[in-house]
């Protein structure tokens, strides 16, 4: 933020040292993130109660859903991760231009996911798969288990694509004050924070990953 | 503005402070480790097993996200009571589980 401008170094009045500030910072996010998991829990909870009662029916429109999309996305999502870890790594040691490419490179990957993920949404649309907006040109023999699926489906991820669209809008904050100087060494907290934030994001993908596209559905399919 | 400016730390006023953090050759490893549980996954998948399908899905799940953890999330470097809230948050899934779990499991016992 204005850090600079407020105070003559990067520790802001209520705190005593810089790691004490980095501390809460941290403790900070992961008390949000414990909120998220909780959030994401349910979800899960739900799809995996859904799928124990009706086990073949969710194996068999599993099979609907695209490996190979779904696979590239899981790709493309842990190279994120890594040009985030990087990209704090960048920041922490004072690298300009490696923080600067590292937050770049995360939002391009970040934006390819999006992008995958909506082609998907759009294939459904095409496929008449989407519970919600009728006709479900379902062909399998469980419709109603099999729109249970789906609607699992698109909400547990839409609400995780809605993570990585507010994920996006802070790497986008962070890109700006990277671009201008800002944010290394000293002042680096706000890309480690950000980080742990999208990591998070990211492990929530890759139990939905399995979950939706793998068990049962190649076996099925 | 600045009435309450506080002199620079020691900490903070020569060097770098920098926190504990990994190196560029463990948060390369550690992508590469979770590349290739990416492929094992989808490999797994291929093969019938059952309900171990599930169980080897979830497994390697939860390894790539131990790995995002404690590497890419610092939680490898960070201070206990950071790790501790870590795991909070998932102690409290594990009561989400667990609770809702032992009354659908437990639901046909009195027929």
């Amino acid at each position: 933020m204005s850090e600079a401008h407020a105070f003559p170094g990067p520790v802001v009045h209520q705190c005593d040292t810089l790691d004490q500030q980095r501390h809460a910072g941290e403790l900070g996010m992961w008390t949000f993130l414990a909120t998220e998991v909780m959030f994401f829990g349910g979800v899960f909870l739900a799809y995996t109660l859904y799928r124990m009662e009706h086990e073949a029916a969710f194996a068999e429109a599993s099979g609907k859903m695209d490996l190979t999309l779904g696979t590239i996305n899981t790709a493309v999502l842990l190279c994120s991760s890594l040009t985030m870890a990087l990209a704090v790594h960048a920041a922490e040691t004072a690298r300009r231009a490696m923080l600067v490419a590292c937050l770049t490179a995360t939002m391009i990957l970040g934006g390819a996911f999006l992008g995958i993920k909506f082609t998907e949404y759009y294939h459904k649309y095409e496929e008449r798969l989407i519970p919600f907006l009728p006709p479900f040109d379902y062909a399998g023999p469980d419709r109603d288990e099999a729109a249970m699926f789906f609607d699992l489906y698109f909400v547990m991820t839409g609400i995780h694509a809605l993570h990585m669209v507010i994920g996006l809008g802070l790497l986008a904050v962070l890109l700006a004050k990277a671009a201008r100087g800002g944010l290394l060494g000293d002042y680096s907290s706000p890309v480690h924070v950000s980080g742990l934030y999208w990591h998070f994001v990211d492990i929530v993908w890759v139990f939905l990953f399995p979950f939706l596209y793998l068990i049962g559905a190649r076996q099925a399919a | 503005m600045s009435e309450h400016a506080i002199e620079p730390t020691a900490a903070s006023a020569g060097h770098h402070h920098i926190p504990p953090h990994p190196s560029v050759g463990i948060l390369l490893t550690n992508f590469v480790a979770l590349m290739l549980l990416l492929g094992a996954t989808v490999a797994v998948a291929e093969i019938n097993l059952g309900k171990g399908n599930f169980i080897a899905a979830t497994a390697i799940a939860a390894t790539k996200a131990t790995l995002i953890l404690l590497f890419f999330m610092n939680l490898a470097y960070s201070k206990p009571l950071t790790r501790l809230v870590a795991c909070a948050a998932f102690f409290w899934l594990l009561i989400l589980f667990g609770l809702s779990f032992s009354d659908y499991f437990a639901r046909g016992w009195l027929e």
